[in-house]
């Protein structure tokens, strides 16, 4: 990918230029300690592996001046405070916890290490050591949406959710409603998994769906199993989190990829420059923290469509959630000419109009 | 074959001890070959498998945290196995104490600790039970094997929580994620050593374990227990009343899986969350195994777990070793472990002198 | 619903009953033997990763199906060796051979994330060779425990193996075969969802179908041809959940049925107890099939 090109030149060439300043340092300085707890295990091919891309960005880019490390497949629940603290006591001075299962261990352990840095992913509680990160997948997703509104014959996309938690379900919505921009009479048709990993399920999934109509399949879990049936079955759809065209090149069109990259450049330059404070960050397209992975299995046209989509929002030209939009009763649940808040997004609990199917309460 | 094994015909009492010793022994040569094939120094690995955590400041007391719920569900299902009685849903039965004392601490966030913990204790025995009893009535009314029923139980109560954490229960501030709120402080159990994780359920297990002792030595079920482990045959002309204890052993092995539960959520979670359990019900099969299905034992078989994680955290941290040589690592132990019982039993004679039988 | 919905529906559910079908056959031949191995989990991912890498290294489908039923014998003769040689407790070597493969196979795996290969060929009605076998593989096991004389001689000795061993039967040997069978068939089940069923290699695929597949002996209480049918009702309810929702809303007498996604998930499990309740009431029926002498180690005295 051609920004990943561009960080490694960008990274190599800080490196060089202040190579002296790190020798001189190094006698005197230990490396920064920069510790990640991850939920799935490295090689997960989606959200896992797009932090430790990351984390090997860091290793990059600083050189002597980090040394990180990661436990991998730490279950949420009872074991993650202890990871956390066992990184934390074991000389870490940025800890970065990669799942939303992980807040309150986080802000547990935060109190213990007052003089340690955390940086919670997709969580809602921050402290004066403790900040919080997120990426706005949804702006993909919308993006996704125009696309498919072009190249659906049957005007149904099959979409598999995970769990029914508010960034499934924006990312549902942003969906048909980037769809319906393009064919305004277009249909969504969900399944809910009920696991975020199960590749037999998930490819089980997109099969239904395929044979209720659908002729696009959008995923938000983790495993390539519905990109490579819908590939088999002769449709297209959409990778998740990271670019899984090796897996079904005719059936790519393309995917958001999480890029955590610069975020965490950032913060580390923070820690190190001593400018380091608690905030909230939601990234999307603008702050290149979200990359679309090249389009491909697509006519130009479309291609072009996509790309302004993008541009627009990168822009801030179009919001996605900006009214009128309704939800399934027909009800409006944003009126037109406002925008919601990130507040109103983050915690998005109906589906919208064109949603075939319902968030299981 | 070129070794056979000879019936000391009783047990040994020296093997009885030095046979974990020598399967440590073994698993040490065997791991080292595999850290060094993976490029590791081996000693430096070992050492930072088995040594570290336990020097660490925080290392001692969270291998206490970690074993407490394997410890307390290991009792509880060693007695059931002595009866051949196959809980293997203690997963399940943990999750549903977690539900019913998590239900409780939801409802009455202010109760004073003092009504509300052993209150939630309760519960949570006896959610573990009602998810027990479904196995045991299905066993003894319609004779379903209770390793399917149970199994399939499990699935249903992981089930039954995500829906209880998605739907009703939500925690209306919680952005719409699925868990509960948080909860109260007189809902969570006390910590008993400042500055350390170590909580109330640490000790109940520990005491759980010497009252199991205290049964399977010194009572009348005990002594049932024991005979049936020993003697199958025997204790059916006994007498003893099969269904009862297919009863006993699934309540028994249940409540204790329920009481886990609720320690677990009420103490290092704090909130009831789709993920509760990293698999605890299962892997304190083992445990009970392990401790060759003694209260006592059981206490063994859950640390030397315990630190087996605890380990192949450090190794990931210090080493950069993948997640997986830790289920490797684990794979081992326990085989050397397992296998190297059987010279309580049994005596290692080389090859017969004389062709015979195999 | 039109023809296509349905004939697609079958095919589906054959896919997804498949694994399940190829395990269970396998342990319920080392179960008849009297040998309980509860490690079918991680024979089955160690079955995976060894026939998906050895099909992306040769290119051959078929060397890769031949490597996954060899390395999962492999993954049994560990476990022959410590129950039946060294008499270690069955249930639990057979769990830390679950950990100990989940970890191998992440292992090994790890540089096969992302892969893709061609999968199987399809052989006839759109499907591949597997599914055909599985189909032959349980009527043959049935055919062999029921009317050869050596399935009766392994039956034998699940029974009663101080009484086979009296007789004469090599009671451990017999064991070790039925072991290694097992596993190979759980090693095919692993390929089968690497190969066929995914086309792609993850860690932890199989996702609980090993356990699935040792509840479905119980369920099938020892008897193959209840096997099949316990594999495609399970598989059949778990594809059949996912459908039911993409199909969208559902109507009971008119009014739109509104049910949690949850409880339609735990359809396969109830409907497993329930089944199993049915036929496990007649009591003469499950001893006549259940191996009396399932899970207990055996030593020859003297």
């Amino acid at each position: 990918m051609k920004r990943r090109t561009f960080n490694k030149l960008l990274g190599a060439g800080l490196l060089a230029g202040s190579a002296p300043m790190i020798i001189g340092r190094a006698a005197a300085a230990d490396p920064l300690g920069v510790g990640f707890i991850y939920v799935g295990p490295v090689e997960d091919f989606g959200w896992t592996h797009a932090h430790d891309v990351g984390r090997k960005a860091l290793e990059t880019e600083f050189g002597d001046q980090v040394k990180t490390s990661f436990v991998e497949s730490v279950k949420e629940g009872p074991d993650s405070e202890r990871v956390i603290a066992e990184l934390a006591s074991k000389g870490n001075k940025l800890v970065f916890t990669t799942s939303f299962g992980y807040m309150n261990p986080t802000i547990k352990v935060a109190e213990r290490f007052p003089d340690v840095k955390f940086e919670h992913c997709t969580g809602y509680k921050r402290a004066e050591n403790v900040s919080t990160y997120n990426i706005r997948f949804y702006e993909g997703r919308y993006v996704q949406g125009v696309i498919a509104g072009h190249l659906s014959k049957s005007g149904i996309v099959g979409y598999i959710g995970s769990v029914p938690i508010p960034e499934v379900v924006m990312g549902m919505n942003a969906f048909i409603i980037g769809m319906r921009t393009v064919n305004p009479k277009a249909r969504m048709k969900i399944v809910w998994v009920n696991a975020w990993y199960d590749p037999g399920k998930e490819g089980d999934s997109a099969k239904a769906l395929i044979d209720q109509g659908a002729d696009i399949i959008a995923q938000h879990t983790d495993s390539g199993a519905p990109l490579q049936v819908a590939q088999q079955r002769g449709v297209l759809g959409f990778g998740q989190a990271s670019d899984m065209s090796a897996l079904a090149p005719k059936a790519q069109l393309t995917s958001s990829v999480d890029f955590w990259n610069p975020y965490y450049i950032q913060r580390v330059k923070d820690v190190i420059a001593g400018t380091w404070q608690s905030q909230d960050v939601w990234g999307g397209f603008k702050s290149g923290m979200l990359v679309m992975a090249p389009y491909a299995n697509m006519p130009d046209d479309v291609a072009k469509a996509g790309k302004a989509a993008e541009a627009g929002i990168t822009d801030g030209k179009i919001a996605v959630f900006k009214g009128p939009i309704k939800d399934q009763s027909g009800a409006e649940k944003v009126p037109a000419g406002t925008e919601l808040d990130d507040k109103a997004i983050a915690t998005m609990n109906w589906l919208a109009d064109g949603v075939d199917g319902q968030i299981p309460s | 074959m070129l070794l056979r094994l000879e019936p000391r015909g009783q047990r040994s009492r020296l093997w009885t001890y030095a046979s974990p010793l020598l399967a440590l022994a073994l698993t040490v040569v065997t791991a080292a070959v595999i850290f060094a094939m993976l490029g590791k120094d081996p000693l430096q690995s070992l050492y930072v498998f088995l040594i570290s955590p336990l020097t660490s400041a925080t290392g001692l007391p969270e291998l206490f945290v970690k074993a407490a719920p394997l410890i307390l569900i290991g009792v509880g299902l060693s007695l059931g196995f002595r009866a051949n009685v196959w809980n293997i849903g203690a997963e399940g039965q943990y999750t549903l104490g977690a539900i019913f004392a998590g239900g409780l601490a939801l409802s009455y966030p202010e109760a004073p600790a003092i009504l509300l913990i052993p209150a939630m204790m309760l519960l949570g025995i006896l959610g573990g039970m009602t998810w027990a009893a479904i196995p045991a009535y299905l066993r003894t009314r319609w004779n379903a094997n209770e390793i399917l029923t149970s199994l399939m139980l499990t699935y249903v109560a992981q089930l039954l929580l995500i829906y209880l954490v998605t739907g009703p229960w939500r925690d209306p501030d919680g952005y719409g994620f699925p868990q509960t709120a948080l909860f109260s402080s007189s809902a969570t159990p006390p910590i008993l050593f400042e500055g350390t994780r170590v909580h109330l359920g640490v000790v109940v297990a520990f005491l759980a374990a010497i009252v199991g002792w205290i049964v399977l030595t010194r009572s009348v079920i005990g002594f049932q227990l024991r005979v049936l482990g020993q003697a199958p045959r025997a204790a059916r002309f006994a007498g003893f009343s099969q269904e009862r204890l297919v009863w006993l052993s699934l309540m028994v092995g249940g409540g204790l899986a329920g009481l886990a539960g609720m320690f677990e959520v009420a103490g290092p979670v704090g909130q009831l969350t789709p993920s509760i359990s990293p698999g605890y019900g299962f892997t304190a099969i083992i445990v009970a195994f392990l401790g060759r299905l003694h209260p006592i034992g059981v206490i063994f078989g859950g640390l030397i777990l315990a630190l087996s994680y605890l380990g192949g955290e450090a190794a990931q941290i210090d080493l950069g070793m993948p997640n997986a040589v830790t289920g490797i690592f684990q794979g081992i132990l326990l085989f050397f472990l397992l296998a190297c019982d059987v010279l309580i039993l049994y005596r290692l004679r080389g090859p017969r002198p004389l062709a015979g039988g195999a | 619903m039109d023809q296509a919905i349905i004939i697609s529906f079958v095919l589906s559910v054959m896919t997804a009953s498949t694994p399940l079908l190829l395990a269970a056959t396998g342990e319920l031949v080392t179960e008849k033997s009297g040998v309980l191995n509860l490690g079918v989990e991680g024979m089955m991912l160690v079955g995976a990763i060894v026939g998906f890498a050895t099909t992306v290294h040769t290119g051959s489908a078929l060397l890769g199906v031949l490597a996954a039923l060899l390395a999962g014998a492999a993954m049994a003769l560990i476990f022959a060796i410590l129950t039946l040689t060294f008499l270690a407790n069955q249930v639990a070597t057979g769990l830390a051979l679950t950990i100990f493969g989940t970890g191998l196979s992440a292992l090994v795996g790890a540089s096969y994330v992302g892969t893709a290969v061609e999968g199987l060929p399809k052989v006839l009605f759109g499907h591949d060779a597997l599914v055909y076998l599985s189909l032959i593989a349980v009527f043959a096991v049935a055919w062999f425990l029921r009317r050869s004389h050596r399935g009766l001689v392994l039956r034998a000795v699940g029974d009663s193996h101080d009484a086979a061993h009296a007789i004469g039967y090599p009671v451990v040997l017999i064991r070790y075969l039925a072991t290694l069978f097992g596993g190979a068939m759980c090693g095919l089940a692993g390929a089968y969802m690497s190969l066929a069923y995914a086309t792609s290699w993850a860690e932890n695929m199989t996702a609980g179908r090993g356990w699935i597949a040792l509840a479905l002996v119980v369920f099938a209480t020892w008897r193959p041809i209840w096997l099949l049918v316990g594999a495609y009702l399970f598989g059949g309810i778990m594809y059949g959940s996912l459908a039911i929702q993409a199909a969208g809303a559902i109507s009971l007498f008119g009014y739109p049925l509104v049910v949690p996604s949850q409880l339609v998930s735990a359809l396969p499990y109830v409907a497993t107890i329930a089944v199993l309740v049915a036929i496990s009431r007649d009591r003469a029926k499950i001893r006549m099939n259940a191996p009396a002498c399932l899970g207990r180690s055996f030593h020859a005295a003297g």
